[in-house]
């Protein structure tokens, strides 16, 4: 097992490494010169040879990439052009609600999909199963954001029950932090309850069709316990998938959600950087969110391993 | 009963055929006859797929109302009116009018042409794209080294994320957009194009040809590529689909097509600020986005289960 876990987890550098490289040429993907675009039409030729020399981009590219990825081992994402702040305090001061409605997301989602899709897989062709197929398209069929903007229509506009925008943090009350982040998540994790409905419920049938339960059948086990003792377990490994894809879908998807929702999150973050030029902001988020993707497939693959014993070996 | 009909057709039509020996005219009769037949059975099978017509009639009604725009619209998607502003339904606005006083109507339908083509531009462009990355990389080991890593490098990366970067740094623009999107949706399909690849190389027929002196090229296009086309465009439906929902939520953050032009993500957009106000902006063409996702996703289904009958759930 341990060998199994180094393994996996040496299997993951040069992963990471390209991936940083793939996201360090976005930058430099900018037509012209990065630091023109990013102060503007009124930059004068001092400003722009100064930021040049600041960033280091009067340097060769490999050169650059390794001062940009040794700086980043120390903490250090660079400083942000829009205003004086490193992008590493801009970041850490965005972290919370993001994160707050993405476990929300996975939450919401992992409750409606999980009991759904069993039930569904256990009645196959009863209403709860076509009800789960439709719902299934709906969520693949219904972005994020169009979600959102019903449910504003819904439950802010004609209901006038939950807030349609703002964040109000954790500090200030559990309960009013749960309301304005409650439309946001359903929003965000509808997407990732469809899927996952749609592959616990595949999976489960596969598993119910297999000769070892037609045996538990025969000995007289318990429907219910056949479904949750029995066949969950092997269909375990692929809800752990579900989960940590789902887990990455909400982190990312969270960057259009919550510019709707006006939650001053990571997403929020990326995505007012657009309009500033703040390269290095969405270059580090990025870069965060990706190295952060890598990693939950390392831990998936991982429990792979301790959920089935036979990927151990192989 | 219609199928019994046609297999005693066929039937008939064959010792008929036996009788006359292969001539001429009947056997060319019976050629067609039989071509018609099979035609008959494919659109028998597609359509005992109730999502697959309902998706393709929704698609095509879409694309219909994209087209004739202007015929059945005569506003002027662009025309400011600013004394109408936010009118709600009526019959000279079906879809009420926008905060500039401009008709939503028409808005979401020369919209629609935006996202269409957008969308069908991605889809068309990384299946190109990915079939020959795919291709390449399933004849050549160092091509495929190189290939796959920076796909892996691609895909670790959301593609919601990349997209957004890569508009981010190349600027709002039509054109931008579509590059975005073909960039983030190829390695996908690489990776499908380049699984298929990998199993069709090792077959007799292709080992055959290699013996026989093909060129590469030869075997890659000509005798490899028809066979891995069809779950590619399978694919290229999906992605049409996801090219789609990706423009309309570029476009709603601002970073999509650039601002007066119609794009559904834009009228999103606009509609947002004045949601307490004017509903409708944002309720059609948000209902326009879903539906015609919906049915993209619901034809893509349908073209796979009946290219693949095996891989129907």
């Amino acid at each position: 097992m341990k060998r199994f876990i180094l393994k996996r987890i040496l299997s993951m550098i040069p992963v990471l490494f390209i991936v940083s490289v793939v996201i360090f040429s976005l930058v430099h993907l900018v037509p012209g010169d990065p630091a023109a675009a990013m102060l503007g039409d009124m930059a004068t030729a001092e400003d722009i040879a100064a930021l040049h020399a600041r960033l280091g981009l009067d340097r060769p590219l490999v050169q650059q990439y390794f001062v940009w990825i040794s700086n980043i081992f120390h903490g250090d994402f660079g400083d942000s052009v829009a205003n004086h702040q490193t992008v590493a305090s801009m970041i850490l001061s965005h972290l919370e609600p993001t994160i707050h409605l993405t476990i929300l997301a996975l939450i919401i989602a992992v409750l409606i999909a999980i009991p759904l899709g069993m039930i569904a897989a256990t009645r196959k062709g009863s209403v709860v199963d076509h009800s789960v197929t439709v719902l299934s398209l709906l969520g693949i069929s219904l972005p994020s954001f169009l979600l959102g903007l019903f449910l504003i229509l819904v439950f802010a506009v004609r209901f006038k029950l939950l807030p349609s925008s703002g964040y109000v943090p954790m500090r200030q009350g559990f309960w009013m932090h749960l309301k304005s982040i409650l439309l946001p998540a359903i929003a965000l994790g509808f997407m990732n309850a469809a899927f996952m409905m749609r592959m616990t419920r595949a999976s489960l049938l596969e598993v119910l069709g297999s000769d070892y339960i037609r045996m538990a059948k025969a000995k007289g086990v318990r429907e219910m316990a056949i479904v949750t003792v029995h066949a969950f377990k092997n269909t375990l490994v692929t809800i752990i998938t579900v989960i940590g894809q789902s887990l990455v879908q909400s982190l990312s998807g969270a960057a259009v959600v919550e510019s709707l929702f006006a939650i001053p999150g990571l997403g929020q973050l990326m995505v007012n950087s657009i309009g500033r030029r703040d390269y290095y902001v969405i270059q580090s988020i990025v870069l965060l969110i990706a190295v952060f993707n890598v990693i939950v497939n390392m831990f998936v693959d991982i429990l792979y391993g301790v959920v089935d014993p036979r990927v151990r070996v192989s | 009963m219609s199928i019994l009909h046609a297999n005693e057709m066929t039937v008939s039509a064959a010792n008929a055929n036996a009788t006359e020996t292969l001539t001429g005219a009947g056997f060319e009769e019976l050629k067609a006859r039989l071509a018609k037949e099979q035609r008959a059975i494919r659109i028998r099978r597609f359509t005992s797929n109730k999502g697959a017509v309902f998706g393709l009639v929704v698609v095509l009604m879409v694309l219909l109302l994209a087209i004739l725009a202007p015929v059945i619209c005569h506003y002027d998607p662009l025309a400011l009116d600013t004394v109408n502003r936010l009118k709600p339904m009526s019959l000279a606005h079906p879809f009420g009018t926008d905060t500039m006083g401009r008709d939503v109507f028409a808005r979401v339908l020369y919209g629609a042409r935006i996202s269409l083509f957008v969308g069908f531009t991605v889809g068309i462009l990384s299946g190109v794209l990915g079939m020959v990355v795919g291709l390449y990389a399933s004849t050549n080991k160092l091509a495929d080294n190189i290939l796959m890593r920076i796909c892996d490098g691609l895909k670790a990366i959301p593609s919601t994320l990349l997209a957004i970067t890569l508009m981010a740094v190349l600027g709002a623009d039509i054109r931008n957009v579509i590059m975005a999107l073909t960039i983030v949706s190829v390695p996908s399909m690489a990776r499908l194009a380049r699984g298929r690849a990998l199993v069709i190389r090792e077959q007799t027929y292709i080992e055959a040809m290699r013996c026989l002196g093909a060129s590469k090229l030869r075997i890659m296009w000509k005798h490899m590529a028809p066979n891995i086309i069809s779950p590619i465009i399978v694919q290229v439906t999906f992605v049409f689909a996801s090219a789609i929902i990706s423009e309309a939520a570029l476009s709603f953050l601002g970073a999509g097509v650039p601002a007066p032009a119609p794009s559904w993500g834009n009228i999103l957009n606009e509609g947002k600020s004045v949601i307490y106000q004017a509903w409708w902006i944002v309720c059609f063409p948000g209902a326009f986005t879903a539906l015609t996702v919906l049915g993209l996703n619901l034809l893509g289904d349908g073209i796979r289960d009946f290219i693949d009958p095996t891989s129907e759930g």
